[in-house]
């Protein structure tokens, strides 16, 4: 197992946002997390990559308990976390933000490489040079994955990535997550359930703080509580 | 070497005055190069970090005082006073740092103030050692490093040039390596940095003794030439000078800190010459300058001309 989570918790005042969430991901998987608005999604991945606290629980990744190790040492660890709102650095090009993720494991030239490919896989290449501010909404959101691809994680937490993308930015990202999970983990939080049914091997559903479910798609397609709590019927409505 | 070149240029520029100017400015433009490495260090702090201190009297007077008591006392030389003066700026920063870090925005402004204003009433206190608010001016002998008299003059400016010269240097080099870049991502989303793995604390740890450390050279420096050390130079004025200094000259600049300093300070030289209100003039100046120009000098030649400007 990659990772692991063992009775995960967080309360905020009095709000169960994670209950006593367990999950293992094996190494090389593409797992889905999925949820009504407020299942705890963001929350759990948060606990996971350490930019929260979690109330209780343990998070055991790639064989050692990293719940005590600050954020920066997990993603040190080989996590990349991709920010569900855009969290970019508004007023630095797009090569430099790339290149930021990059040089925190390559030094020079070979960081510019990188960066470079990482920007060509997203199809961002001709707008290195732009603030990233500048960029529109969907560009950033692939900004945001090419600056996770390009740390080359051992896992990668994807928050909504396909969230403000055209319907021809969604097929290339589909390409993109499939060539990826040929060397990474993929955890993805995604509302698209056409792209979750396509990309996932397995699916975990998040209500309430809880896991409500998790099997592989046909699985969760099928499942009666699932189509009470979450999907209503039929999964397309669920998208969006 | 495009990035390069106008450093050089201005360090070239600087040593060519050295031989033509008129002494008043002379000895106008020695002290400035003092202060303007002073902002500096601010700078680094502030303009790449992002972390807006209150306290860097603090640092300046650490220097100021490390190297004048050693003259003073220990009748050191000038050269190892200098050092002397350096290391308690690194030690007083690096202390303060522990302590303030665990602050951010408002507080860590009103942390390191409060302390500036600690080591100024410490500098009070102990008047029998620091000579109060009176100060000390020090002896010749403490002003000679190498056989060279830093009381003179040309010496003079050509020991501020020297300090000026390494300063901007070590800025610009800084601020161009993989470290300095993440002081800027730290500065734009320090969250985003760290979920891309980086330590902010470590970073802004090494941000402010540096910055400590170059503001506590310019005050060590400041002492030996010019002859005085007082305990003026550490209360609060001395903290807002290099701030207002990085914002004329134009925040996150390298160059900003000594085209701030040198126009605030003819800014207040030009008008006392004509009004004894001269604050008000340099205030309104300063207005000015914040509506038309609110990124500084050579922030908006940055915006406007070039973007690649370190």
């Amino acid at each position: 197992m990659l990772l692991q989570a063992r009775g995960l918790a967080k309360r905020f005042e009095g709000l169960h946002a994670v209950q006593g969430v367990d999950l293992d991901l094996p190494e090389g998987e593409i797992r889905a997390l999925i949820g009504p608005n407020g299942a705890g999604k963001t929350t759990l991945v948060g606990l996971i990559a350490g930019r929260i606290a979690p109330s209780a629980g343990r998070v055991i990744f790639d064989g050692r308990d990293v719940t005590h190790l600050p954020a920066h040492r997990r993603i040190a660890r080989g996590m990349a976390y991709t920010f569900q709102i855009t969290s970019v650095f508004a007023r630095l090009s797009v090569a430099e933000n790339v290149g930021l993720a990059a040089r925190r494991h390559l030094k020079g030239a070979k960081a510019r490489q990188a960066a470079e490919d990482a920007l060509d896989r997203v199809g961002l290449a001709a707008q290195a040079d732009t603030e990233a501010g500048d960029l529109a909404y969907g560009h950033q959101r692939l900004l945001e994955l090419a600056m996770g691809i390009v740390q080359r994680p051992r896992l990668l937490i994807l928050d909504e990535p396909t969230q403000g993308l055209s319907e021809g930015e969604i097929a290339g990202f589909e390409t993109l997550i499939r060539d990826l999970a040929r060397t990474t983990t993929i955890l993805l939080i995604e509302h698209n359930m056409r792209i979750v049914m396509a990309l996932a091997q397995r699916i975990t559903v998040l209500d309430g703080g809880r896991v409500l479910a998790e099997g592989t798609p046909d699985e969760i397609h099928a499942n009666a509580a699932v189509q009470a709590a979450y999907l209503g019927g039929s999964p397309d409505a669920a998208a969006g | 070497m495009r990035v390069v070149a106008p450093h050089l240029g201005l360090l070239a520029l600087l040593l060519s005055l050295h031989f033509v100017l008129p002494a008043y400015h002379h000895g106008n433009l020695a002290r400035v190069m003092v202060l303007a490495s002073f902002a500096m260090g601010y700078n680094i702090l502030f303009g790449y970090t992002g972390l807006l201190s209150l306290g860097h009297a603090l640092f300046f007077a650490a220097g100021m005082y490390g190297a004048g008591l050693a003259v003073q006392h220990l009748g050191w030389g000038a050269g190892p006073s200098l050092v002397a003066g350096i290391a308690a700026g690194a030690v007083v920063s690096a202390t303060l740092a522990l302590l303030a870090l665990r602050t951010s925005g408002v507080a860590f402004m009103i942390v390191t103030l409060m302390f500036a204003q600690a080591g100024a009433l410490t500098i009070l206190h102990f008047s029998e050692i620091t000579g109060g608010d009176e100060g000390f001016v020090l002896p010749q002998a403490g002003r000679m490093v190498a056989g060279l008299d830093l009381s003179d003059a040309n010496t003079r400016y050509l020991a501020a040039l020297v300090l000026f010269a390494v300063c901007l240097s070590l800025s610009l080099w800084l601020v161009r390596t993989p470290f300095g870049r993440v002081l800027v991502a730290i500065r734009e989303n320090e969250e985003r940095a760290r979920m891309l793995g980086y330590d902010p604390f470590a970073h802004k740890f090494a941000a402010m003794v540096i910055s400590g450390t170059m503001a506590a050279a310019a005050g060590a420096t400041y002492g030996v030439l010019f002859g005085y050390v007082g305990s003026s130079f550490a209360e609060v004025q001395y903290s807002i000078l290099p701030l207002l200094y990085v914002l004329l000259g134009g925040t996150g600049t390298v160059l900003g800190p000594f085209v701030g300093t040198l126009f605030m300070f003819y800014l207040i030289d030009l008008s006392s010459d004509i009004t004894t209100a001269h604050m008000l003039i340099a205030g309104v100046a300063l207005v000015g300058l914040t509506l038309f120009a609110p990124q500084g000098i050579m922030g908006e030649i940055r915006r406007r001309l070039w973007k690649g400007l370190p």
